[in-house]
């Protein structure tokens, strides 16, 4: 979110105004007022388009910044609940900039993308007016030295009276890429004030996740209030959940394969008028354990009318993944409540397909292919206890 | 004939006195490759008993070039410590490193891919991918080696688990290699590097690729597809019901053009005229027609 960013920001000497966060529309009035009155009330959500939403409203006074406050929290933005907003002074804005800092895969290093048309969408202007978008290429092992930052500055086009000034913010914020371990630093707008200095008036970062061995400090950015419950419940188990909004639940080994699976149920699906109710990556363990706790995960979406569980064994072997199943099956007992549909193939299949077809659950149905099995799971998410039906 | 890993591939496992390495050690053995030693810094000297063979352990990666004349090396080190791993086989002048650990940040990826193309003489395979197998040759990596047998068929893909699946469907046909690049944001082998590949090697008739969403990897490769490969390509796509990325950026979008969906990538590769499956069932289907039609 905003205000994190410029915290880092911060952190690394770049000039920002950090502002007030405040929860309530009241602790926004007072901020404004401490603030001199006239301020700016800024949505804290983690996506961009707030402005465009009517989540960034100028105040003239503390009682406005309480009218606009009391407006945007609570406001979706996106799927994004709003709970805080950030109030700052409002600047004396004399040009606004581009800036940022992100990985190109295409080149498989780092790439500065700039611009002195900046304060509006970047995609709009790199549209446009591609001449207006500096793009410079920066190699992992030297960084940005004082020539590179030359180049960017140079490259951009920045007024010759601020060159010194934005060399030496293009390297501090090279420092929040590098040592923050980000993989997007974003300055829009990096601002020109009136009294000829620049300041980042607006940012946005993403952070490596798997970089936060190095920054236990960044767990504190964290939104967990604003994620899914489901979703935050998984996490805390170590999965890899995403939640959707369809009927059959999907449980598979591998991200490729889960996202596979999940193409497989929505084709399946368009007959009976069902989709795949979420993304669920156990990855390569599978023991009986994990499978207990994504199908509790799963079966806790109330949505979810059936689960298809879909494994390859390459490493896993499928008999572990049956007892998995079966045991998960005991541990959840009576809170297993839907059908299961399991396709089961690779390493030790016989075995595994032997171990469900002797616990005979009577939730369970084994599928010999991916497309049969999800076409089970459809119809069966369709068509709630099929076993009352045939009564 | 196979690519990047044939039966001359003398194999060493950074991390193999580690659990997963030696366990897929274990399993890089059954499955015919020549394992020629483990790297663990400090513990040169010993050695580690697997079912049917006693390997030896070197302190450093340039002994094991040195002593057993090591050309391949398998990476299972922890993310914390990948970097100076592969910049050690970098030295060491390894041709082939391939990365399975997952979780590498990707600021230390683009490190050690910058300080191996500076020198030019190693190729890099993943990080965070299942490695490659040459069925019936080598194995290095994570592939399971009981699913298919040897064949003419080519396969390069982002995931693991969905390049099992695709070998399962075309078991009966084998294949030459088989390549999981992983899916991180900064690889070492692409799509293209395995395309030309293929293409220059005799012993591969056609080529299945896996693509799923995210960058533009796929496009390029439809891009390369027209220009460079004379050979049948079949490619599949995962992820066309997936929601839309959380982690793009502004910028981000800029870079990769199609914006990284499915449906894009798929109507790049159609452009080009590769035949695109909907399913990997599909997939293998159009592979069997398009093979059986050119004979």
């Amino acid at each position: 979110m905003e205000y994190q960013a410029k915290q880092l920001f911060a952190k690394h000497d770049v000039p920002v105004t950090l502002g007030t966060v405040v929860e309530t529309a009241e602790d926004a009035c007072a901020a404004a007022e401490k603030l001199g009155g006239r301020v700016v009330v800024k949505a804290q959500v983690l996506t961009g388009g707030r402005g465009k939403a009517g989540g960034v409203k100028l105040a003239q006074d503390p009682q406005e910044a309480l009218a606009h406050a009391e407006q945007i929290l609570g406001m979706d933005i996106k799927g994004h609940t709003v709970r805080r907003v950030l109030v700052t002074p409002i600047a004396d804005i004399a040009e606004e900039y581009y800036f940022s800092f992100l990985v190109d895969r295409a080149a498989r290093q780092y790439l500065c993308i700039a611009s002195t048309a900046g304060g509006i969408e970047i995609e709009v202007v790199a549209h446009t007016t591609p001449e207006a978008v500096a793009k410079v290429a920066i190699d992992p092992l030297v960084g940005v030295d004082e020539a590179k930052a030359r180049e960017i500055v140079e490259t951009t086009g920045f007024p010759t009276q601020v060159t010194e000034e934005a060399v030496d913010i293009v390297r501090k914020l090279w420092q929040v890429f590098v040592e923050e371990d980000a993989t997007l630093v974003e300055v829009n707008p990096l601002g020109l004030l009136g009294d000829g200095n620049l300041e980042a008036l607006d940012g946005k970062m993403t952070l490596d996740g798997n970089a936060d061995f190095r920054h236990p400090e960044h767990a504190a950015f964290e939104d967990k209030a604003s994620a899914d419950p489901l979703e935050a419940a998984a996490k805390a188990r170590g999965l890899n959940y995403v939640k959707l909004d369809g009927e059959v639940g999907v449980i598979g080994n591998g991200a490729g394969l889960v996202m596979s699976t999940l193409d497989v149920v929505a084709y399946a699906g368009a007959a009976y008028g069902v989709k795949p109710a979420n993304f669920l990556d156990i990855g390569g363990g599978a023991s009986a354990e994990v499978m207990a706790d994504g199908l509790d995960i799963v079966l806790g979406d109330d949505q979810v009318k059936s689960v298809f569980v879909n494994v390859f064994g390459g490493i896993t072997a499928c008999d572990a993944v049956a007892n998995g199943i079966v045991s998960a099956l005991q541990i959840l007992g009576d809170a297993a409540t839907k059908p299961l549909v399991v396709r089961l193939d690779g390493n030790n299949v016989e075995e595994g397909r032997r171990i469900l077809a002797e616990a005979d659950h009577p939730l369970v149905t084994c599928a010999d292919t991916m497309d049969g099995a999800a076409d089970r799971a459809a119809q069966l998410a369709a068509a709630p206890a099929p076993q009352e039906q045939r009564a | 004939m196979a690519i990047f890993l044939t039966e001359q591939s003398r194999v060493i496992v950074q991390g193999m006195t580690g659990s997963e390495g030696s366990k897929h050690t274990q399993r890089m053995l059954d499955s015919g490759t020549t394992i020629v030693g483990g790297v663990t810094p400090g513990k040169g000297g010993q050695s580690v008993h697997f079912d049917g063979e006693t390997v030896p352990v070197f302190g450093s990666v340039a002994e094991a070039v040195e002593t057993a004349g090591a050309d391949v090396s398998v990476v299972f080190v922890p993310p914390k410590f990948t970097k100076s791993a592969v910049i050690e086989s970098v030295d060491a002048g390894i041709p082939l490193i391939v990365v399975i650990t997952e979780g590498v940040p990707v600021k230390d990826t683009a490190e050690f891919f910058a300080y191996a193309k500076n020198i030019a003489t190693s190729r890099i395979v993943g990080p965070n991918c299942p490695g490659l197998i040459s069925p019936g040759k080598s194995n290095a990596g994570i592939i399971p080696a009981n699913i298919t047998e040897p064949g003419r068929l080519g396969l390069v893909s982002k995931s693991g688990t969905l390049t099992y699946q695709m070998m399962y469907e075309l078991r009966d046909l084998g294949f030459s290699s088989a390549i999981g690049i992983g899916g991180d944001p900064i690889i070492g082998t692409t799509h293209v590097d395995a395309l030309q590949a293929f293409e220059d090697d005799p012993d591969t008739d056609a080529v299945v690729m896996i693509g799923e969403i995210g960058g533009d990897a796929e496009e390029r490769a439809a891009a390369y597809i027209q220009e460079h490969i004379t050979k049948p390509v079949v490619a599949y796509v995962a992820g066309f019901t997936a929601p839309e990325g959380k982690t793009m950026g502004h910028a981000g979008a800029i870079v990769s053009g199609s914006a990284g969906t499915a449906q894009g990538k798929k109507e790049a590769l159609e452009a080009v005229g590769v035949k695109v499956g909907k399913t990997p069932s599909e997939t293998a289907h159009v592979m069997r027609d398009l093979l059986s039609s050119s004979l």
